[in-house]
């Protein structure tokens, strides 16, 4: 390959509800595309090996990685990033628990952990404590030990069903 | 101080509850721009060619086929940038590319700046390299055994980079006077931080002919001192934004080959260029913690108060120095900040190794020793049929006293600490007391306990300077805006948020009416950086200082304006009032207006400098802190004796943190420094092929393993608040120090539950398997190092206790006579 003069690929998808063309490398993966020709950077990425869930976004409504993802794969898909999560200027409530109980310390890992949370309380409005950490055990967290980022799931499904549910007194002061 | 209030008695409207960081919303929305997320017009990408030797001599380097390549832009080598840099002043050990030798696999010899990632990595390829190999030196024994080669030309001796010697009071009385004195040996295996995202550095050379870097480090000040120095330009004319780290945990704390790098290309191509580390360029690039081999001997009377300490240590530190000379003293440094120490020798040896230079990782040098003394203390408390919890709790170090090494203890709240997690675990009804055939729980669980103390700040800046560790700027504009400036850098541990709850206590606004900027070196007074856990206590204090300045410009004016004494006035609920009339007041923009007519445009500064310490002796420099922040954890594990597998079910954790800023924010500083502590003690591991080039074993997330959610434990969390009179409200550190605890405590468990001594971290299934074996032939069982390397130590500098009657000097050397 002569990388300075390869040939662009066009495609069309439906990205955060849009629809969306766009000319890349064929090699590109998902991430890359997003990334780099949609300057959409909210896509993390902490490996590019499919390893830590980092760069997880939604495809037709399921958790996928988008480093393992080539971005020619797209054509015709629907995709979801972090930035089509909120409702215009209205967070998402698994955004707005996450901002509350502090879920996202350096918020690298924070896209990737709140569209496969997004996914799980699609398929699951009243998840227990094991069914959380069971959907998110492909994401790695460093800064939180995951425990505030449970916290804000289990939060975010109480107000999604219609509760009016606080963080429980020692999660926010301790015991 | 008051214990809800400042230290007018004042009632808190922001500090203690739990806000929403500043930045949170962003976080929340991917709309936080991280180093790799900035995109510059005409921008370049950058790669580092990596050595594939561990030890060689650079004979020739021939760029010519990748000049001649479509679209690079500029290459360079290690002789573009002959200068070298290091984080200490005393190690100037690192090029941004080698000159004349590689001394560990990813080393970089060159770098190119190319129209994309991909032309770049092509280009890589191109570059030939002529090497010689030298012998490698791989680990702590071979570097004290073998002196040639040597992997630098500095140091003690040979490839020993720093060897220390220092002994307060006499060892061998206290020994003497002891009713028991213990000897053992530990090892606890390096690892890394691994934070999420990986390093990434944006450099554009401007048309003015300055330079700005973005980069993600913890350090933008250290960063742009080495830049000034190794580019040989006016330090005014760089700029050094530190971007939101994606993790940092002390792996983004030293100034980096790349950022450098991208730095010299973007000044020879005049467009900005970029780099970003691949994950395993990230294992590479290391700094994490030190593999330390430990000896500990320790005299104790019957009730288990410690007569006298001896503690050596020896640091693997592989290829460079990066802050190895600190992190040796540290494994010495806070043994006697937990429980009184009357006599202490400390002896301390810093290899250098041809692997990923070790550098500092959350707890800088302290975990390996806290592991050591916590687990021989738990070994004393059985063999003195004590209660190890009850035995930690009566031989605590005292409030407002000075150690045998000559730290300055504050506020002191670990008793309170084991209380609550010896109660929280139910630790009576559960512990076996040592008695195995009388268990309370059964064969296979148990429970153990472990305590520590940390430092809320290095007490001493890195290169030596009278000025302030952290300055903090404020404007207050006419329409009531609020700007704060700071170098300090957010690492995702809140900083930012930090300066604003502490600027909208002082001046009664809301913290989310405030402007942070932050970390960069154009805009921002002087912060040294997120490291040694020094950043609540001291951007506090400055903001404090800066607020209460701002405070009284603000009274003056609206006092003269309502003819009200001013000491009547009050700032809360975004208004300046009457505190015996509260309908009479301003609004707090309205405030605003009045001292900007009466003094001009209102911007003010303040700035924090630690007290001294009252250590005068050679390495009295590591260790002092403006204050001490302390935690106890229990933890209760479960450890399948047919497959070795330990799995910790909970940790109970107490956290003396002197004051909550946010308590929210704490809780989360104190469940994620469980975590750390748990991957350390359980999995993480730092391992190179000794007899394969000393080749990293696995640089990829999927084989380095750490905790997922499978994993991690339940944690109860308690917090202590024993305000210490030199924290801001009295805050304490909590970033760093409930690591320390955890791995001891999770070891301390293991015994508890299937009775074998696991002396060597991590505590893998196979290790655990083989200690069970051992026991069940009828030896020892336990799994961990027999021996350290016998080595000459220089004669100890000797320094009188205060309790000696000592003055915090050493003693002059004397003629020793056998």
């Amino acid at each position: 390959m002569s990388a300075a003069n390869k040939q662009k690929t066009h495609i069309k998808f439906v990205l955060n509800g849009e629809p969306v063309e766009v000319a890349f490398a064929p090699h590109k993966t998902l991430l890359e595309v997003l990334r780099e020709d949609l300057a959409l950077t909210g896509t993390k990425h902490g490996c590019e090996l499919g390893e830590c869930g980092t760069c997880a976004i939604l495809v037709n409504g399921r958790a996928i990685l988008s480093c393992l993802m080539l971005g020619l794969d797209a054509e015709g898909q629907e995709v979801k990033t972090i930035e089509g999560m909120a409702d215009g200027a209205q967070l998402h409530p698994l955004q707005d628990t996450f901002a509350d109980t502090g879920a996202a310390q350096c918020g690298y890992c924070s896209p990737g952990f709140l569209l496969v949370a997004e996914e799980l309380l699609k398929k699951n409005p009243n998840p227990s404590r094991e069914v959380i950490k069971e959907a998110l055990s492909g994401n790695l967290c460093r800064c939180t030990g995951y425990i505030k980022i449970y916290e804000a799931v289990e939060l975010a499904a109480a107000r999604m069903r219609g509760e009016e549910a606080e963080l429980p007194r020692e999660s926010v002061f301790g015991l | 101080m008051a214990k809800n209030g400042n230290k007018n008695g004042k009632q808190l409207n922001v500090v203690g509850k739990p806000f929403r960081k500043v930045d949170a919303r962003a976080k929340c929305t991917g709309q936080t721009k991280f180093a790799d997320d900035i995109v510059l017009p005409r921008m370049l990408f950058c790669k580092l060619l990596r050595t594939h030797h561990p030890h060689a001599l650079i004979k020739n380097i021939d760029t010519s086929k990748v000049v001649a390549l479509p679209g690079v832009l500029a290459v360079i080598t290690g002789k573009d940038l002959p200068i070298s840099y290091g984080i200490l002043p005393v190690s100037q050990d690192e090029h941004a590319l080698c000159i004349d030798k590689v001394r560990f696999i990813g080393d970089p010899v060159a770098a190119v700046a190319a129209i994309d990632e991909d032309v770049a990595f092509e280009a890589m390829n191109l570059i030939e390299v002529e090497y010689e190999q030298l012998n490698t030196i791989s680990s702590i024994e071979e570097a004290i055994l073998i002196e040639e080669p040597r992997i630098h030309e500095y140091g003690d001796e040979g490839n020993i980079h720093k060897k220390v010697s220092l002994e307060f009071g006499n060892v061998e009385d206290g020994f003497a006077i002891a009713d028991l004195v213990r000897e053992d040996t530990f090892f606890y295996e390096g690892n890394t931080h691994l934070p999420m995202e990986q390093h990434a550095a944006v450099a554009n050379f401007d048309p003015d002919n300055k330079l700005t870097l973005w980069s993600s480090t913890q350090t933008p000040h250290y960063v742009h001192r080495a830049l000034a120095k190794v580019l040989e330009l006016p330090a005014s004319h760089i700029r050094v934004i530190a971007t939101p780290n994606g993790g940092g945990f002390g792996g983004k704390s030293d100034p980096f080959n790349h950022e450098v790098a991208v730095c010299k290309l973007s000044m020879m191509t005049g467009r900005p260029v970029k780099v970003t580390l691949t994950r395993e360029e990230v294992f590479y690039c290391h700094r994490g913690r030190h593999p330390v081999l430990m000896h500990v001997k320790t005299g104790v009377k019957q009730d288990g108060a410690i007569t006298g300490m001896h503690f050596q240590s020896f640091l693997d530190g592989g290829a460079y120095g990066s802050y190895g000379v600190a992190s040796t003293f540290y494994t010495g440094a806070l043994q006697t900040v937990t429980y009184d120490v009357p006599r202490y020798k400390f002896q301390g040896l810093r290899a250098f190794t041809n692997k990923p230079p070790c550098g500092p990782k959350r707890g800088h040098g302290t975990p390996q020793p806290r592991y050591a003394l916590e687990v021989q203390l738990d070994k004393i408390a059985e063999q003195l049929k004590l209660d190890p919890a009850a035995m930690r709790r009566q031989n605590l170090v005292k409030p407002d006293t000075i150690t045998a090494n000559y730290l300055r203890i504050g506020s002191m709240g670990l008793g309170q600490c084991i209380d609550k997690v010896v109660e929280g675990s139910q630790w009576t009804d559960r512990f076996s007391g040592w008695d195995q055939n009388n268990r309370k729980l059964p064969y296979g669980k148990g429970i153990g306990i472990a305590c520590s103390s940390y430092i809320c700040g290095a007490g001493l800046p890195i290169y030596w300077n009278n000025m302030p560790q952290s300055g903090v700027q404020l404007r207050l504009d006419r329409q009531g805006g609020v700007c704060v400036m700071c170098g300090s850098t957010d690492i995702g541990q809140g900083s930012d948020s930090i300066l604003a709850y502490i600027v909208a206590e002082v001046l009664g606004i809301d913290p989310f009416d405030i402007r942070v900027v932050t970390a960069d070196t154009d805009l921002t007074p002087v912060d040294l950086g997120s490291y040694s856990s020094r950043v609540t206590l001291m951007t506090g204090n400055a903001a404090i200082q800066a607020a209460e300045r701002a405070r009284e410009l603000l009274v003056m004016a609206v006092a003269e304006k309502l003819s009200v004494p001013i000491e009547n006035l009050s700032l809360a609920e975004r208004r300046v009032f009457d505190v015996e009339n509260p309908d009479v007041g301003v609004s707090f923009a309205e405030a605003v207006v009045l001292a900007e007519s009466k003094f001009g445009t209102i911007g003010t500064v303040g700035s924090y400098s630690p007290p001294r310490s009252p250590g005068r002796y050679k390495g009295a420099g590591v260790g002092p802190s403006p204050a001490y922040s302390y935690s106890a954890a229990v933890a209760e594990v479960d450890v399948d004796p047919e497959t070795g597998i330990v799995v910790v079910e909970r940790v109970w954790i107490a956290h003396d943190i002197g004051k909550s800023i946010n308590p929210m924010l704490v809780m989360g500083q104190v469940e994620g420094s469980v975590y750390m502590g748990l991957g350390e003690i359980l999995m993480e591991e730092m391992v190179y092929r000794a007899n394969r080039n000393v080749v990293h074993k696995f640089p990829s997330m999927l084989e380095y393993k750490s905790p997922t959610t499978m994993e991690m434990c339940d944690v109860k969390t308690y917090l202590i608040e024993d305000p210490d009179p030199n924290g801001p409200y009295g805050a304490k550190e909590v970033g760093q120090g409930p690591l320390l605890p955890v791995p001891p405590a999770v070891a301390n468990a293991v015994y508890d539950a299937v009775g074998v001594r696991i002396d060597e971290v991590p505590i893998t299934p196979e290790k655990v398997l083989k200690a069970l074996r051992e026991k069940s032939k009828g030896r020892d069982g336990r799994y961990g190092p027999t021996s350290v390397p016998s080595v000459e130590w220089p004669e100890p500098l000797r320094v009188l206790t205060p309790a000696e009657g000592g003055d915090g000097k050493e003693m002059p050397r004397v003629a020793v006579h056998s």
